[in-house]
């Protein structure tokens, strides 16, 4: 059973991270009645005695004494992970894994990626050593941040050139919030882009979040409940569902709901590697069976029940008309089987899909900050930074161009004829 | 007459534990139809065929079990326990942390090498506790990793070392589609490694066994289970003991000794019952056919159609092609039951499939990425697909 490491950067990424924290603690706790410290829960938590002072607390086996989560929290800025601190999860974080200033990055990638890169490294490179000592085998970071902002987007993909160089053979999954169309950060499509390139280059694996289509799934949901038709579609007691009763309240957290959602993904992306089922998948699988290409590795995600259930048996296969498979790839479905539902269900989908959906998204950004850039707008901001030039800027737009372009010629091929080549002619 | 099981992979694992089930659960069968002396010396010959005495008297199984993650070994290990009735040796097994990741290149480059010493001495041992060795019987899928290629690693292996000893292939073909993107790139690289190691390929579609559960079983939600009880099955039917040629209460029968190797073997199995030959116009081609007849009346069955000469290819003559094995002792409570094993054309089609589809990714040079990481160069792909264009134009030459 492998292990893996949650790094959660920035405001966005430790809410996010915080949220699935507490529905893996929830899932857990459905699951584990009898309390005992088994290789399901050591994928993600630590069994520590807190008795022991210093480092000797681990306990592999037997029952559960005190769960540490297998995280690092990273922070610019105090306010969200000091929140965490006081909060109810405040015991499950080991606070020699966490990574704050006070100043914050001013949402600019520069500050993020380049200042505080450099200052901290060392310092991340030891919390992470750390981490990973703790594991008999390590197979995973999940590296959980937004894309607009300044650590989250900046530090976050400074992160990912460590860890590449550190851990070379430990996978790099990357949960990114990008920002909607309407985001208040005016220089969100800079960080964006500049931390595109990062990405590009140094993650395995790219689970891109939409905030808008986040906002839109909480707002049905929303309209679902207070329409009072929640009935046999959405139950009540889910972890989905728990978000709207939060939303019924007062709006005390409003991105509670949509951080709820992204944390019910990556809980559903890890289920079948912590528990048994009859067809199972681990992480690796997800790289090898969903990135044809090493560039194209952008997995857009779906998730059902969310207000409504959908059927699922073995193998699923409704999807098919309606979708256009790449012509060599015409049957590319990989499908896994958990038996644990998560709680509050009798069962889930979770579907991954590459698909060159994403390229109008790219388009977009590009083109919000193509609009900037060709003012330059806010650039001096990033150019006093030491080592921030106008090349940056250059390089990180060609680089998700050549993205887009990729996309753009696999998207050229659907519609026209392929003829199968001319298989291999033998002599008998 | 002892035989070694490997298995190989969560499939492997997963179908292995149901083969041993339903071969301990057939020779437990009260009294079989036959006499009481029949009957035990059948079972005295399927326990030493495929287990080895434990000191309390509960049978273990000859068989080493191998994955490179623990969920699904430990889940077999304690079914088998579970039933207190046999179980899986507690030295048995070898394990990893971290699976193969649906990569053939992982499981035959890293894996293979890696933990050839403790895989290759675990088998040895269940070697040494055999008086007398048939042979290796190694249950592995095409499409995944572990089983496919730690398998073939696995299998080569065993063709250096024991190089007297018969090794069967129990190959699972995988759904047409969903299981694993890259399974037909797995496939072809599994099969081509396999034919210059393995003696037999004894191949189960899950297509196939998926629709005898849907139309012959009417079963509404087919689990994996499902289909694997009816390959185990199937299979004890083929495995059980047979007379051999001194005839009833002599099973010195070698299950895996058939003279396959017409030509490169590749096996079918279709689906157990009344064995009913479609009169087509146009017959698969058969190499070799074996048709294994358990219960009542099995000597004065009527094989007369199995010996038509359309049903063979035209430069063998039946009586050189079939054979048959019989047994007045019933299997698992059917009163007469019939499996059919056959090296014939049966195979082309979805052999031809997978090789095309590979061959149409292969021209896009999707995934190859995955696999050149781990020392799986473009040339062995090509050398994969050549070896297995030439099986097709054989077959199709029958």
């Amino acid at each position: 059973m492998t292990q893996s490491v949650v790094v959660q950067v920035g405001q966005c990424g430790n809410q996010i991270g915080c949220c699935f924290w507490d529905l893996a603690l929830r899932e857990h706790a459905a699951v584990n009645q009898k309390g005992i410290y088994d290789e399901a829960i050591s994928s993600f938590f630590r069994n520590v005695d807190t008795r022991v002072v210093g480092d000797g607390g681990s306990i592999s086996k037997g029952k559960i004494c005190s769960l540490k989560a297998r995280a690092v929290l990273i922070d610019m800025e105090e306010g969200v992970v000091n929140e965490i601190l006081q909060g109810p999860l405040r015991d499950v974080f080991d606070n020699k894994q966490l990574i704050t200033d006070i100043s914050g990055s001013g949402n600019n990638w520069a500050v993020g990626h380049k200042v505080f890169g450099s200052l901290y490294q060392e310092q991340i490179l030891e919390k992470l050593r750390k981490s990973a000592e703790h594991c008999d085998c390590l197979q995973c970071f999940f590296i959980i941040h937004s894309m607009g902002g300044g650590t989250g987007s900046g530090l976050g993909t400074f992160l990912l050139k460590v860890l590449e160089d550190e851990f070379p053979e430990v996978y790099r999954f990357v949960t990114s919030v990008y920002p909607s169309g309407e985001d208040d950060v005016i220089t969100s499509p800079y960080n964006s882009i500049l931390a595109m390139k990062e990405l590009n280059e140094h993650a395995d694996c790219v689970l891109p979040i939409d905030n808008q289509s986040l906002f839109d799934i909480i707002s049905k949901i929303d309209l679902m409940v207070n329409s009072g038709k929640l009935g046999t579609t959405v139950k009540p007691k889910s972890l989905v569902t728990s978000s709207a009763e939060a939303l019924k309240k007062q709006h005390q957290k409003p991105f509670d709901g949509m951080n709820n959602i992204v944390a019910n993904l990556l809980l559903n992306l890890t289920s079948s590697a912590r528990f048994e089922g009859s067809l199972n998948m681990d992480l690796n699988e997800i790289s090898m069976n969903l990135v044809p290409f090493p560039q194209l590795h952008y997995l857009v995600s779906s998730l059902t029940p969310l207000y409504t259930l959908a059927d699922v048996n073995i193998p699923t296969r409704r999807l098919k008309p309606s979708l256009q498979f790449i012509s060599w790839n015409q049957e590319g479905w990989k499908t896994s089987l958990c038996s644990v539902p998560p709680v509050g269900h009798s069962h889930s989908l979770l579907a991954l899909a590459n698909n060159t959906c994403v390229k109008p998204t790219f388009m977009e950004l590009r083109e919000r900050f193509m609009r900037l850039y060709k003012k330059k707008a806010h650039l001096h901001h990033y150019l006093q930074i030491e080592g921030m030039e106008e090349s940056c800027f250059a390089e990180a737009v060609s680089s998700v161009s050549g993205l887009i372009e990729e996309y753009k010629q696999l998207d050229a091929t659907l519609g026209t004829p392929v003829e199968d080549l001319p298989r291999l002619s033998v002599a008998v | 007459m002892s035989i070694v099981t490997v298995q190989l992979g969560q499939c492997g694992n997963q179908i292995g534990f149901e083969v041993f089930d339903a071969l301990y659960n057939d020779s437990h069968c009260p009294q079989g139809l036959c006499s009481k002396r029949e009957n035990e010396v059948y079972q005295e010959s399927c326990k030493e065929r495929f287990f080895s005495e434990e000191e309390n008297g509960v049978p273990v199984a000859r068989a080493v079990l191998v994955d490179m993650e623990p969920k699904v070994i430990n889940q077999t290990l304690s079914k088998a326990a579970q039933s207190g009735q046999w179980k899986y040796g507690q030295h048995s097994c070898f394990c990893q942390k971290q699976g193969s990741g649906n990569n053939w290149a992982y499981g035959y480059s890293v894996h293979g090498p890696r933990h050839e010493e403790p895989i290759m001495n675990l088998i040895q041992k269940e070697v040494e506790k055999c008086d007398c060795l048939s042979g290796f019987f190694i249950i592995m899928s095409m499409a995944g990793g572990t089983g496919s290629g730690l398998g073939a690693f696995i299998t080569q292996n065993l063709q250096d070392q024991y190089s007297n000893a018969l090794k069967m292939n129990q190959i699972i073909w995988p759904y047409g589609t969903g299981e694993v993107i890259v399974q037909n790139y797995n496939s072809i690289l599994t099969l081509s490694h396999l034919y210059r190691s393995s003696d037999a390929l004894l191949v189960h579609e899950n297509d196939a066994v998926h629709k005898i559960c849907a139309k012959l079983m009417n079963i509404k939600q087919i689990s994996f289970r499902d289909i694997n009880q009816v390959l185990a099955h199937q299979l004890g039917s083929v495995f059980q003991p047979t007379y051999s040629m001194e005839g009833s209460y002599h099973y010195r029968r070698n299950p895996l000794g058939i003279n396959w190797q017409v030509r490169p073997p590749l096996s079918g199995l279709p689906p157990l019952g009344k064995v009913s030959l479609n009169r087509e116009l146009h017959f698969n081609t058969s190499i070799a056919n074996l048709v294994i007849l358990r219960g009542k009346d099995v000597h004065s069955a009527d094989l007369g159609g199995f010996k038509d000469p359309e049903l063979y290819t035209s430069w063998l003559a039946p009586v050189n092609a079939f054979s048959a094995w019989k047994t007045q002792r019933a299997f698992r409570k059917y009163e007469k039951s019939a499996a059919l094993v056959s090296n014939s054309q049966f195979l082309l089609k979805p052999l031809d499939t997978i090789v095309g589809k590979a061959w149409n990714m292969f021209a896009s040079k999707a995934y190859i990425h995955q696999y050149t990481k781990f020392g799986i160069e473009e040339e062995d792909f090509l050398d994969s697909f050549t070896l297995l264009e030439q099986v097709v134009a054989s077959y199709c030459n029958v």
